[in-house]
Parts: C-alpha cells; sequence; structure tokens
C-alpha cells in the first residue's frame, strides 16, 4: 500500500504555508507573537504546545478565520489575504477540526459528498449521481487503506478514529494541498490513535503538507518532520526532527523545569501517605 | 481488497433492512389490515379498500410534506388550518368576487407560499424552535379563518363553489373519482402517490434530499461544509404550504364549500402520521414512504373500527397506541444507528 502520487516530494525547498512573526492580539490579550513556521509538501509539521499557548489562533490564521494582526502569512511564497476559511479551502487549504462536520444519522457516502454532491442529468432532472458517489468513496477509502465495512453505514456507527480517517480522505479527493488536523487523536485510545497516524502518513506520502495540532509529544514524534513548540502564545522554536529528540521534545513540552518540579513535590509526598 | 468485499457482503441484507426508517410503518400497515381484514368483509373488499384509501389519502399528501419537513429538523403546526385557509381563499374569490377556479387556486398558491415563506423566515433569522413559531402563525390563521369567513358571510362557511367558473375540470382534476374494477376511487389517491413518489425521489436521490437530512440530522456541521441550511429549511416551509394549498383545494372541490374551522386539530395527526412512518422528532432521520404508510394505518383504522362494527370512541385511543409503539420502534432503531461497532 505504497500509493505515492505523481505531485509528490517537492523536496524541503517549497513550502506550500510560511508563517513569518505572525502575531495577533484580541482585547488587551496578546493571543501568538512572533510565530514562525514552515509546512512544506510531503511533510508533517507538528505544532506543540499546552493549552493556552496559542495553537487554536494560529489554526486560525493557517485556516484563513483570522488575518494576522503582524507578520506574514505565505501561500506558495505569495501573501495570502483570506477573509474566510472557504478562500483558504479553494487554495487547497483544509482543516480538521475535532467534531469534523459530519452527520452520524447519514451514511459514509452521503457525508463524504455533502455539500459538493455530484450530479447527473438536466434541468429539473438533475439528480445526485449516487452509485458515482458510492464508488468514489469506495476507491477513495481504498486507496488511502482504509477499511471501512461498508459506506451505507451511518456515520454514527464509525469509531472515532474511523471518523477521522473518513474525513481525511474526503479532504484529500476534494483537493486538498494542506491538512490542517486539529487534535485529532486527542479523544482517541492508542489503538484508534495509531490508526490516524498511519493515515496522517499516508496523506503525507501522497504529497500533502499536514499540521498536526497536538499537546501529547508521543504522538508527534514518531510521524512530524518539523516541531513547533508554543507556550503562552510565544514560540519555543522550530525544530527539525534530527534537532531534537524524544525526550527533549517531551521535556519541553511540559516545561522542562515546571515537570521536575512537579516530580520533585510528588516524590516528597509520597513516603507520608 | 478482497477483505473488505467480504465484510461488505456480510454485513449486508438484514442489517440494512432494519436500519430502512419505514420498517415499522410496513410492519404496522400489514398487521392493522390483517386485523380489521379478520373482523370485517366490507373492509376487505374492493369497496372497502376504496373507502379506506380515501382519507388516507389527503392525509398522505400532508404526511408526506410534514415528514420531510420533520427530517429537515422542523414542525409545522399551521400546516392544517393552512388547508382551510387555502380553500377558504379560494372559494371567496371563486363565488364572491367571480374569479376563474383556477385564478382563484393560484391567488391561494401564491398566499401559501407566502405564509410557508414567512413561516421558515422567522425560524431561521430567530432561531426560535420552530413548534412556537408556527403554534403563532396556527393562532393567527385560525382568527382569520374564521373573521373574514365572519365578515364576509356572517355565517361560518362559505359554499356555492359549484357555479364557479371551470368548477367541473378543476374537480375532475382533484377532486373526481376514477373507476377501478367497477368501484370508484378517488382521484386524489393518485396525488398522494405521485406526492410520495416525488418526496422519496428527492429525499434519496437529488442533492436537495441530502441537504434536508443534513440540515436535520445537523445544522451546524452542513452549513460547515457549505449547505445553504436556511435556503433549505425554507424551502420545506414553503412545500409543506404548497401541500396544504393541494389538500385545501380537494377538500374545497368535493365538498363546494368550507368550515372556518376547517383543518384545525388536522396538524397532530400530520405528525402522528409522520412518527408512525419512522420520522424522529429530533430530525434526521426519516422516509416519504414510511410517512404515507402511516397515512395508510390511519385511514384503514378510521374506517376500519366503523366497519367492523364498533364505537368509534376507540379510534383515538388506538391512534394514540400506534403512535406509542411506533416512537418506541423508532427509539430502538435509532440507537441501532448510532451504535459504534468495530
Amino acid at each position: 500500500m505504497t500509493a505515492i502520487d505523481e505531485k509528490t516530494p517537492a523536496g524541503a525547498a517549497s513550502a506550500l504555508l510560511e508563517v513569518r512573526a505572525a502575531g495577533k492580539t484580541f482585547g488587551g490579550v496578546i493571543a501568538l507573537r512572533d510565530v514562525s513556521m514552515r509546512v512544506c509538501a510531503g511533510e508533517v509539521t507538528c505544532v506543540l504546545g499546552d493549552n493556552g499557548a496559542g495553537k487554536s489562533t494560529l489554526i486560525k490564521i493557517l485556516s484563513g478565520m483570522h488575518a494576522p494582526d503582524s507578520g506574514e502569512y505565505l501561500v506558495d511564497g505569495v501573501p495570502a489575504a483570506f477573509t474566510s476559511p472557504r478562500d483558504a479551502l479553494d487554495r487547497g487549504i483544509a482543516t480538521l477540526y475535532q467534531d469534523l462536520a459530519m452527520i452520524p444519522l447519514m451514511s459514509v457516502w452521503r457525508n463524504f459528498f455533502l455539500g459538493s454532491e455530484p450530479r447527473l442529468g438536466w434541468g429539473p432532472f438533475r439528480r445526485f449521481d449516487v452509485a458515482r458517489a458510492k464508488h468514489v468513496v469506495r476507491e477513495e477509502l481504498r486507496s488511502m487503506g482504509i477499511d471501512i465495512r461498508d459506506v451505507d453505514q451511518p456515520v454514527g456507527t464509525l469509531s472515532g478514529g474511523e471518523r477521522q480517517s473518513v474525513a481525511i480522505a474526503r479532504a484529500v479527493h476534494f483537493g486538498a494541498r494542506v491538512l490542517i488536523l486539529d487534535e485529532p487523536t486527542s479523544a482517541l485510545g492508542v489503538k484508534q490513535a495509531g490508526v490516524v497516524l498511519r493515515y496522517i502518513a499516508q496523506a503525507r506520502d501522497r504529497g500533502l503538507g499536514v499540521v498536526f495540532i497536538t499537546h501529547n509529544p508521543h504522538h508527534a514524534y514518531p510521524i512530524g518532520d518539523r516541531f513547533l513548540l508554543l507556550n503562552r502564545g510565544a514560540s519555543l522554536g522550530e525544530y527539525g526532527k534530527a534537532d531534537i529528540t524524544r525526550e527533549e521534545l517531551t521535556s519541553l513540552m511540559a516545561g522542562g523545569a515546571e515537570l521536575e518540579q512537579l516530580a520533585h513535590e510528588l516524590s516528597r509526598g509520597d513516603p507520608a501517605g | 481488497m478482497t477483505v473488505a468485499d467480504e465484510r461488505l457482503v456480510r454485513t449486508g441484507v438484514a442489517r440494512r433492512l432494519l436500519i430502512r426508517p419505514e420498517l415499522g410503518a410496513v410492519v404496522g400497515a400489514v398487521a392493522v389490515f390483517g386485523f380489521f381484514a379478520s373482523q370485517s368483509a366490507t373492509f376487505r373488499s374492493i369497496e372497502g379498500v376504496a373507502n379506506w384509501l380515501d382519507p388516507a389519502s389527503t392525509l398522505g399528501i400532508m404526511a408526506v410534506a410534514i415528514a420531510l419537513l420533520m427530517i429537515g429538523g422542523e414542525f409545522d403546526l399551521s400546516a392544517g388550518v393552512l388547508t382551510g385557509t387555502t380553500g377558504l381563499i379560494m372559494v371567496i374569490l371563486a363565488t364572491r368576487y367571480g374569479l376563474p377556479i383556477w385564478a382563484a387556486m393560484l391567488v391561494a398558491l401564491v398566499v401559501a407560499l407566502l405564509i410557508g415563506f414567512v413561516n421558515g423566515l422567522i425560524v431561521v433569522r430567530t432561531k426560535l424552535p420552530s413548534f412556537i413559531v408556527t403554534l403563532g402563525t396556527f393562532l393567527m390563521l385560525q382568527g382569520v379563518n374564521l373573521g373574514v369567513t365572519k365578515a364576509l358571510t356572517g355565517t361560518v362557511q362559505v359554499s356555492g363553489l359549484r357555479k364557479a367558473e371551470g368548477y367541473e375540470e378543476a374537480r375532475a382534476l382533484l377532486a373526481g373519482t376514477i373507476p377501478v374494477g367497477g368501484t370508484d376511487f378517488r382521484v386524489a389517491i393518485l396525488w398522494w402517490i405521485g406526492v410520495t413518489a416525488l418526496a422519496t425521489w428527492v429525499l434519496t436521490r437529488t442533492r436537495a434530499g441530502n441537504w434536508i437530512f443534513a440540515v436535520g440530522g445537523d445544522d451546524q456541521a452542513a452549513r460547515a461544509v457549505g449547505v445553504p441550511a436556511e435556503r433549505t429549511k425554507i424551502a420545506l416551509f414553503m412545500t409543506t404550504a404548497v401541500a396544504a394549498w393541494l389538500v385545501g383545494s380537494i377538500m374545497a372541490l368535493r365538498f363546494t364549500s368550507v368550515q372556518a374551522n376547517s383543518g384545525i386539530g388536522q396538524e397532530f395527526i400530520y405528525i402522528i402520521a409522520a412518527v408512525i412512518g419512522g420520522c424522529l422528532l429530533t430530525g434526521g432521520y426519516g422516509s416519504a414512504i414510511g410517512a404515507a404508510l402511516g397515512a395508510v394505518i390511519f385511514g384503514m383504522a378510521d374506517k376500519g373500527i366503523v366497519f367492523a362494527g364498533w364505537d368509534a370512541d376507540w379510534f383515538k385511543f388506538f391512534l394514540g397506541a400506534m403512535l406509542l409503539l411506533a416512537t418506541l420502534a423508532n427509539r430502538f432503531v435509532r440507537r441501532y444507528a448510532e451504535e459504534v461497532r468495530h
């Protein structure tokens, strides 16, 4: 199952998305300041940070919901001026939020094409091309290596990991070049998270740029090519995989000193109890 | 790949059948038919069938429209009284102002579309529950129907449609009968079948149908992928209004007169038929065929109790029991549909 597309690895040189010294303030709160990152085709850029680190603000800038107050946002090397997520989507930047915008009572194939139904026929007889929709969904899922028993089953019967996978396949099918995944593994068990990571790898191997937002370094490290660490709205640095070990990542992520302090406190309290 | 195919076959027929929303209504219709057919020979005769299909047809047209609306996640309590409003407009214009029947019907249609549009617009703009919004419209229309009728005629009904221009043609088209095997069947039955077929096609085979399921299933998620949720819902309210206009016209042409309180109390019967037909009160699930079958069950019970020689007072009890059973069945279906399988 090495389904590598023609439009694959353009090399690290060409960045699909690039953010340079971006900042964003909401009222008196600095949500993000001086953050830079790159997303390249065929690479996974992980954005790590604790709650309140500025991950959500960064996603909203990338997905076109907010424009940065300062700094630059480049798409294909050209400054982007998105006014809505629709603009970003039209440029191939797809954002998948945790709730995934799927309807539980509707079948997989109906959900897959919701809002972009393929149609057949003419005038008042124009109809949803059901046969093609089912066929395309089956093919897309299969080519991503996603094993869904039956495309007719309601999405509500899929597990969380399967839903994520279908959402990824949907974004890929509708021409996404960049996938922004907001905490896709946070609500999942170990096994399900592994499944989703595998599909992220699939998307990467097809030449998509992936932005993977998470607070779990153990999910990020195996799949990431670059790691952007955020803390209280500021960047703690962007690292290539060669520049950082899993332990360093975990420790930076947890705020190394704080973690040591915590370990100290806990160990002292232990014998007493 | 072959693995996926194998699993596909295994999960096939039984599950797909069980998950059909109209399953409950099919079972119910067969059971109710079997029951009354065993009680009364008239019930199972062709005259009997023509007899109980008659109330089923006009109710069915409304139930199908209401089912679409309920799948889209909304209610319309004004639909019943609107059948009266459209009938009254048509008869008043044709008898008091000398308009030809067709012109009077056209005006009534425009008014119906407008009322449907306003219902929909208020619901999508204010995000108030449609139950409350259309309850308001229901009461307002009830008042208008009575007030205007009394002001114009001094009585609570308008009549004399027979003398209007184009009456015979309109009656033949909407309220006539067709002989089948020596028995006269109401032509409304054909309209009902047509409406059900059209609604089923729209629901299952068009983009609009996908949108209806989506806005009822999860409004926000539907918007997020670009479904025009507001337009879809307003169109559903307008569709319901058109159905009310059709039924109002059928009734007015059949009886040549309309009572000012006509259609009141019917709105819940439509909802009951739709729910018996598998619609969830929470939206996003249901079927037009199911609603049509819900209307059949209603028609069979309505006439069957009389044919069986029972006290017709028991009809409401029967209806309530059917509704309760249907909602229980639907709850199981929904649980089954939403249950995570690995």
